[in-house]
């Protein structure tokens, strides 16, 4: 059962082969018996769950059930949930109970899925490798001595280790994407705009952007579905249509360009993984898909670039985290100097203090035009390089990380290193566009992930050249085994 | 970066950092700034800076009063409250 | 040494939207702690500030009001700083580009001058809530209810030359915002504030001196005197050799001195940017005509209009027109067939008076211009003299503010006190003789030479008459009679 993706779930509990409630039942046990080792998931909300579950399998009864009545999921513990703890990886957030549901949780609430807890991530969605959460590393269930990837890696960690057959995700830099390559699953990052940040903790605002991770593009496409679409509470999401993104799966790939993004086969690249995603881009040629060599000028600066831009935009983000209206607060303060000092200096840990730093730092007067202002300059090059390439080809593929999982502890003691994990993938958080992450091969045991980067709003075509490459592969339905089989 | 910015850049963000992990974040935060002093190299000249990855303007909202009162809700996890007035160290003036 | 004084205002005028400028919260006055504050004005993890429109069309209406240049397009911004009353610890605003911006006003000072003052911007911020320092054991209460109400900060250019001037411009802009219906004014309430920036400079040097800022000027008379003790300050300091400090300082109403704020801004470093959680502001044209086609008479040119149309002299034009409601007054008696004068001393004497005394507005007065119309109508058909329609007017205004409060009218008062005017000749002939039989001694004082005591013998015909003889014809009369031997 718990082999099952998000669109054969759904489909059994709607042609009543089980209930949800025994899914649910089966997969807390599940998690109940595998998570300790995991730590993907922080908090469990099981009478919460048997409840939903109850209600959806009501629902299939009376015959008003849809595609996701009833199919459990977990979500990144990013997202504000009514009534549950809500921590954000963070001590900072450590017993904060939110008053209020994101959108994005009310959206799949209302699609019928079922939330089963919520999972481990980099702290304030800050790190590549989930070691940076105050509640302890996630581990890798391909290897657990290894990590998942982050920030959202105990919600990659919980879908490979089929604990649940999805989570929501969020993606500044390569977060979704990254943890899916490093786990074997497929996860996507829609365009910026196209889900609603509301009740989405932000980090860096103009880069942030909530999705999925699933164990294939089908699932991808349902659940992106019921999760886009315009909100009035959040300025920055779009006021445009959501394609039916499950009816674009099929389409041939016949006449398609690919271009290959020179620039992400350089030395950092493990020749390794070169080569699983050299074979990978075979079986997209055997489709009818056409690949060529594309150059993303600007692309080289992307990491420096988003180490001014994200960091500015979360040292003000995170300015409310002021021990006054919630979230921690350092006892005893003397002065207010003091409380916010040691509350901030307590509760956040030592990665968001460097980021919150670097971002004070380029904003200050005296650097703002040297970092601020030249990383937003460097940004728009970057993003009229993808517009260019955009123009000759339909899609851009490559690796996701430039290698595979690596062990826990291996890079944490420099954090430039760590930043490199996302060197592919945040490219595609400055111009805003599209890209999820499939599995593709492995190199020595451990999963490898392609990428695929779409132009804005085109989401469909992504998913739908992902599927293709699922239904000619299987690397998507390996599974961890060993303990969590 | 050297200790006297990370200690004003700590205070400009009211950050406490213990005595003995300064010279840690300034390793660190040099080694960041040093890494990001890239950008340097690249010509911008006549380029926008982006805020925005969308090419939209602000919409607006109708003037109506939408939110009820819910204090009670909202200061479950306040940690210091009386009278319905967070409460912090005397604010002087 | 001759010295020129330099000052610019920077007036914070809370826009009168039914709801805060970033959230649907209530902006009512007066309501108790933070029941005014949802989650946006709380700051809390992740909500974003979504635009109220109206607050865009009180600014483009301000703009448009003071020949201003309305942006097509303006920018919100953060300004970054840490204080209780401010829950996001970052300030929305507008930095480099401001909704408005170029504008003026014309001030008239004592003796009819004429000077126009520069705006150089007007932009669009929320404003923060309030610390109250009542001591809860020692620490202080914030409520967040002000916290996201609309302002329109209107700053000046340094134009003004002196307190005079500087009250003057505080003035015309007080009454400007009111007319336009974007701001009730209301000093104590704090829907208005100023702050001045003063510096001086030796007559004749073109750099500007060193300037301070003074905060807390809440009453008119308040910034008069701030502005003439810091450039007293300034003048001493400079005078003795010293150098002025920038800095911030408060205006204490008690001691009648300033003195420099203690928490402030080691030179605060507000690290502006752009705020990612808001697009740019684009100003439509048919928004800007809307607005202008919705815009009242401004106050200028109405006065101007009194002057011209009702023969008015410029300072009792001043005083009718101070508020559109004053105005409207004045303007519905004339158009009743009031003489323009007769009703302009009514109103400026008469009813000015009584509503002072009673501490109303004329909008809430209790002898309605209707009602005004009725006794004037009286005085001008001669059935009751000037004076006694003050008694008219009392009587009125008293059943009024009585505990049924329905109104009498004139003619009713006028009815049941007999106080119709006495007009036949006849009857203040056998009066006037009664008089000179009573005071014989008076009489041949005066037919003896003694020409003051015709002021007694009308005096005496009044008191007979209790004030109802009609004074022209007793003059008449009386003349002729005490001359008669």
């Amino acid at each position: 059962m718990h082999e099952m993706t998000v669109a054969q779930a759904g489909r059994a509990i709607a042609a009543r082969q089980f209930g949800s409630e025994e899914l649910v039942r089966h997969l807390l046990e599940r998690i109940g018996r595998l998570n300790p080792e995991l730590n993907a998931f922080l908090t469990l909300t099981e009478g919460h769950a048997l409840a939903a579950a109850r209600a959806a399998d009501a629902r299939v009864a009376a015959g008003d059930g849809g595609p996701l009545t009833g199919v459990p999921i977990a979500h990144k513990d990013i997202f504000c949930t009514a009534g549950v703890t809500t921590t954000c990886g963070s001590r900072m957030l450590g017993n904060f109970v939110s008053p209020y549901d994101a959108t994005v949780v009310e959206r799949l609430n209302a699609a019928g899925t079922v939330m089963l807890g919520k999972t481990n991530m980099d702290e304030f969605a800050m790190g590549s490798s989930n070691e940076t959460s105050w509640f302890g590393p996630v581990r890798n269930p391909w290897d657990t001595a290894r990590v998942p990837g982050g920030s959202s890696g105990g919600s990659a960690a919980a879908v490979a280790a089929r604990l649940v057959p999805a989570a929501t995700g969020t993606d500044t830099g390569g977060s979704i994407r990254q943890p899916a390559a490093l786990t074997g699953i497929t996860g996507i990052k829609p365009t910026y705009g196209r889900v609603s940040r509301y009740g989405m903790i932000a980090f860096a605002s103009s880069l942030d952007q909530a999705g999925v991770l699933a164990r294939s593009a089908e699932d991808a496409a349902l659940l992106l579905g019921a999760m886009s679409g315009h909100d009035a509470r959040d300025s920055t999401s779009v006021d445009a249509p959501v394609p039916d993104y499950a009816a674009e799966l099929d389409a041939p790939l016949e006449g398609l360009t690919v271009g290959l993004v020179e620039e992400f086969f350089d030395e950092g690249l493990e020749p390794a993984n070169a080569a699983v995603v050299e074979a990978a881009l075979k079986v997209l040629e055997a489709l009818g898909a056409k690949v060529r060599r594309v150059s993303l000028p600007g692309i080289g600066l992307s990491v420096p670039t988003y180490y001014v831009v994200a960091p500015a935009e979360c040292s003000s983000n995170l300015a409310r985290f002021d021990g006054v209206r919630f979230g921690y607060r350092a006892a005893q303060p003397r002065d207010l100097e003091d409380l916010y000092k040691r509350s901030r200096g307590e509760g956040f840990g030592a990665e968001v203090k460097r980021r919150i730093m670097t971002g004070t730092y380029v904003l200050s007067a005296g650097y703002f035009d040297a970092y601020y202002l030249k990383a937003q300059r460097v940004r728009q090059i970057i993003a009229a390089g993808f517009s260019e390439a955009f123009e000759s080809v339909d899609v851009l593929v490559g690796p996701t990380t430039p290698t595979p999982a690596f062990e826990i502890g291996a890079k944490t003691h420099d954090p430039v290193t760590m930043y490199l994990n996302d060197i592919y993938t945040i490219g595609v958080n400055l111009a805003g566009l599209p890209g999820l992450s499939l599995p593709c091969g492995f190199v020595d045991g451990l999963p490898v992930g392609l990428q695929i980067v779409g132009r804005a709003f085109d989401e469909g075509r992504i998913l739908n050249v992902a599927h293709r490459f699922q239904r000619e592969t299987d690397w998507h339905t390996r599974s961890p085994g060993g303990a969590f089989a | 970066m050297n200790r006297n910015e990370v200690e004003s850049i700590a205070h400009l963000a009211r950050l406490a950092i213990a005595e003995e992990e300064i010279a840690v974040y300034v390793e660190n935060l040099s080694r960041i700034i040093e890494f990001v002093n890239q950008l340097d190299r690249a010509d911008t000249e006549g380029v926008d800076p982006m805020a925005h990855p969308l090419h939209m303007t602000q919409p607006l909202r109708e003037d109506g009063v939408t939110e009820a009162d819910q204090r009670e809700l909202y200061q479950q996890n306040a940690p210091a409250v009386q009278h319905g007035l967070y409460l912090v160290p005397k604010v002087l003036d | 040494m001759d010295w020129e004084t330099i000052i610019g205002l920077e007036i914070h005028a809370q826009l009168a939207t039914k709801s805060k400028i970033f959230s649907g919260a209530s902006t009512a006055y007066g309501a108790p702690p933070n029941s005014q504050a949802c989650l946006v004005d709380l700051g809390y993890p992740g909500v974003l500030p979504v635009l109220n429109g109206a607050a865009v069309r009180m600014a483009v209406v301000f703009g448009l009001a003071t020949d201003a240049t309305v942006a097509a397009r303006s920018v919100f911004a953060r300004k970054n700083y840490f204080y209780p009353d401010l829950p996001k610890g970052y300030q929305i605003s507008q930095y480099e580009l401001p909704v408005v911006h170029d504008g003026r006003i014309e001030i008239r000072l004592d003796g009819g001058e004429r000077k126009t003052i520069g705006i150089t911007r007007a932009h669009l911020e929320e404003d923060a809530g309030k610390s109250l320092h009542e001591d809860y054991q020692g620490l202080s209460g914030i409520d967040l209810n002000r916290a996201g109400t609309p302002l329109l900060e209107i700053v000046s250019e340094p134009d003004l030359r002196s307190a005079k001037e500087a009250v003057a411009y505080m003035k015309a802009i007080h009454q400007l915002v009111r007319y336009l219906g974007i701001c009730d004014g209301n000093l104590q309430e704090g829907s208005f504030r100023c702050d001045a920036n003063v510096s001086v400079r030796p007559r004749g040097r073109h750099e500007f001196g060193t300037r301070t800022e003074t905060k807390n000027l809440n009453s008119f008379r308040f910034v008069e005197r701030a502005i003439n003790h810091e450039v007293e300050r300034q003048i001493d300091i400079l005078e003795s050799g010293g150098r002025v400090v920038q800095e911030t300082r408060l205006y204490d109403p008690d001691r009648d001195e300033t003195r420099p704020m203690r928490t402030k801004e080691e030179a605060n470093d507000y690290r502006y940017f752009p705020d990612p959680d808001l697009l740019p502001l684009v100003v439509e044209t048919g928004m800007v005509d809307a607005a202008r086609a919705s815009m009242p008479e401004l106050p200028w040119v109405k006065r101007d209009r009194f002057v011209e149309q009702y023969g008015l002299s410029e300072y009792d034009a001043d005083v009718l027109t101070v508020s559109r409601a004053s105005a409207d007054y004045y303007e519905a008696v004339v158009r009743s067939g009031i003489d323009p004068k007769l009703a302009a001393n009514w109103v400026t004497g008469e009813l000015a008076g009584a509503l002072n005394k009673a501490g109303l507005e004329i909008a809430d007065s209790p002898v309605d211009s209707k009602s005004l119309v009725q006794i004037l109508v009286r005085v001008e058909d001669g059935t009751i003299s000037g004076k006694l329609a003050k008694d008219v007017f009392e009587e009125v205004w008293t059943s009024a503010t009585s505990a049924d409060g329905t109104p009498v009218s004139a003619d009713e008062v006028i009815g049941s006190k007999g106080l119709r005017q006495i007009t036949d000749a006849g009857a203040v002939e056998a009066v006037i003789r009664e008089v000179m039989a009573a005071n014989p001694q008076q009489l041949e004082q005066y037919r003896s030479g003694k020409d003051k005591l015709f002021g007694f013998f009308v005096g005496q015909v009044m008191k007979a008459t209790g004030g109802k003889a009609n004074p022209a014809l007793v003059n008449d009369l009386l003349k002729s009679m005490l001359a008669d031997r």
